[in-house]
């Protein structure tokens, strides 16, 4: 490809202890480009991106970001770094301590200190807006928010300061079908809107249907397989037929079941 | 071959001493990393004034009921003891240097480390394990600079503030026992605590003060930092900070006096 990808992970390891993680993780995902990665619970998923983000440090590899070397940063290198991205973690990982629209605004506040509190305060209920929730929601704290209303608040936060990147882990888990399906559709009215690159990890297969524009599957620390979403039904991989159609025998060695087939 | 090395006691001993040095070697490269990150802008102003009000205002009840007792207790022995040789004139003196040296740091270390030590851990492990110091990175502000900095500063800023208070709300708890129950009289009790009690003796103990501040908020800072497993690892966080931070404190406080002493 002629264009520099957006994100590149070039045999990335990681191991913790005696566990090995990551086990060369090549993968590169480019501009504007919905990257989902599919794999079991423990297969190495949220690894892989906490890693772009430096949450994690690997232990060997090199990661790209626009064709920059992200792989050493310091903390101060990786502040202004960091402002290209925006992450909805699993939880929601809203600080409970600030009320949903400090919670929203926490970025732009510090990169815009011109802002004040009122101004802060409409750009909220705006984001709020986007997300389908109503301005009252804004001076609620965390703890009083339902399950999918803090996922909601989650990615209002995390579109807030409209990075070029976004990483969803895991958007749909603990959500009824009908509030995935919402939270999936906000998700690509949001990226599309923002023009946003997006990698989002899950083991929810209407997820992958809705969001992707390509999809790879991790396994063992590796990516096993990747290709277009239109093909996930014909990838003719043994291991990404298994995962795609949630059957309990097949290649893929599930703890705590004797391995078949 | 392995099977011998592993099962040693020698080089059992050896593992335990290296995990023990590498555990103090990641404490001191932590506290360097929080001194080193906070003293750079930006300062999260917000955040130190949170601080400050909880664990300045919000101790003063704790520390002046402590002080208060300590103190009362405190002359009460001291008569019971000293009665016998005639020298209860020296109990307002005994009284206000065991306070201000020794019982207020001490004593007001410990109830800090039990309320704002465990509180430190339990919420800032509470934030790990809940991703919401990745959510922090992620949103390019510094954990080091935005939580622990404010926490760790406020505490050894305030502990002297609070201890100063509850000196002398010690001193005045001697001061109520052994007027009203002892006997005493009160205008040359309070004469005898004013001429014989040194300014050097108050600042000692505001040292002390500072310094337990300062390991209180480091050991929650550092235990719920570096918690990991849900809320079992969140409750181990918090006993780990408590018990540490009192025995550090007790460590200290021997080699504090020592040092004071030979001055």
């Amino acid at each position: 490809m002629s264009t520099t990808p957006k994100i590149e992970l070039r045999d990335v390891h990681k191991r913790f202890g005696a566990k090995k993680v990551l086990d060369g993780v090549n993968i590169s995902v480019a501009p504007g480009e919905s990257l989902v990665i599919i794999g079991g619970s423990g297969s190495g998923k949220s690894v892989t991106i906490k890693t772009v983000l430096g949450l994690i440090k690997p232990d060997a590899g090199e990661i790209f970001v626009d064709g920059q070397d992200a792989t050493h940063l310091s903390f101060r290198q990786r502040e202004p770094f960091l402002r290209k991205f925006g992450m909805l973690f699993q939880g929601g990982a809203l600080f409970d301590s600030l009320p949903v629209w400090r919670n929203i605004t926490f970025a732009v506040a510090q990169s815009q200190k011109d802002l004040n509190k009122k101004q802060l305060k409409e750009l909220a209920v705006e984001k709020l807006q986007a997300v389908g929730l109503r301005p009252e929601v804004a001076d609620q704290f965390p703890a009083e928010l339902s399950g999918g209303m803090a996922k909601r608040v989650g990615l209002a936060r995390a579109i807030a300061n409209s990075p070029e990147i976004i990483f969803f882990d895991e958007p749909t888990t603990g959500l009824d079908p009908i509030m995935s399906d919402v939270i999936n559709e906000l998700i690509v009215e949001q990226v599309k809107k923002l023009g946003a690159t997006t990698v989002t990890i899950t083991h929810d297969m209407s997820s992958v249907r809705k969001i992707a524009s390509r999809v790879a599957m991790i396994y063992q620390g590796k990516i096993i397989w990747d290709g277009p979403v239109s093909q996930i039904d014909s990838s003719g991989n043994p291991y990404v037929d298994q995962f795609v159609h949630g059957r309990g025998t097949g290649p893929i060695h599930v703890e705590g079941r004797s391995k078949s087939a | 071959m392995h099977l011998l090395t592993q099962h040693n006691p020698l080089s059992r001993v050896g593992r335990v001493f290296l995990s023990f040095l590498a555990a103090i070697g990641r404490l001191a490269l932590f506290t360097v990393g929080i001194l080193s990150h906070g003293f750079r802008p930006p300062f999260y102003l917000g955040q130190f004034g949170r601080m400050i009000i909880e664990i300045g205002y919000y101790s003063l009840p704790v520390i002046g009921l402590t002080t208060l007792f300590t103190g009362a207790a405190l002359a009460l022995q001291s008569y019971s003891g000293f009665a016998d040789f005639g020298a209860e004139q020296s109990i307002p003196i005994i009284v206000a240097l065991a306070i201000t040296r020794e019982l207020g740091p001490v004593m007001a270390g410990l109830m800090v480390a039990g309320r704002i030590g465990a509180a430190f851990a339990a919420e800032i492990g509470t934030m790990r394990v809940t991703e919401q110091i990745d959510a922090l990175v992620t949103l390019s502000t510094n954990p080091f600079k935005y939580l622990l900095f404010p926490r760790v500063i406020a505490a050894a800023l305030m502990l002297p503030l609070l201890v100063f208070v509850g000196d002398i709300i010690g001193i005045f708890g001697g001061y109520m026992v052994s007027v009203k129950a002892l006997g005493f009289a009160p205008v040359p009790y309070i004469n005898n605590t004013w001429n014989f009690l040194a300014w050097f003796d108050v600042m000692t103990g505001l040292v002390k003060a500072s310094v337990f501040g300062f390991i209180v908020a480091l050991m929650g800072c550092y235990h719920g930092y570096y918690s990991r497993g849900g809320a079992q690892g969140v409750g181990a966080a918090t006993t780990n900070a408590v018990v540490s931070a009192s025995i550090l404190i007790l460590l200290m406080n021997y080699l504090l006096t020592e040092m004071f002493f030979s001055l």
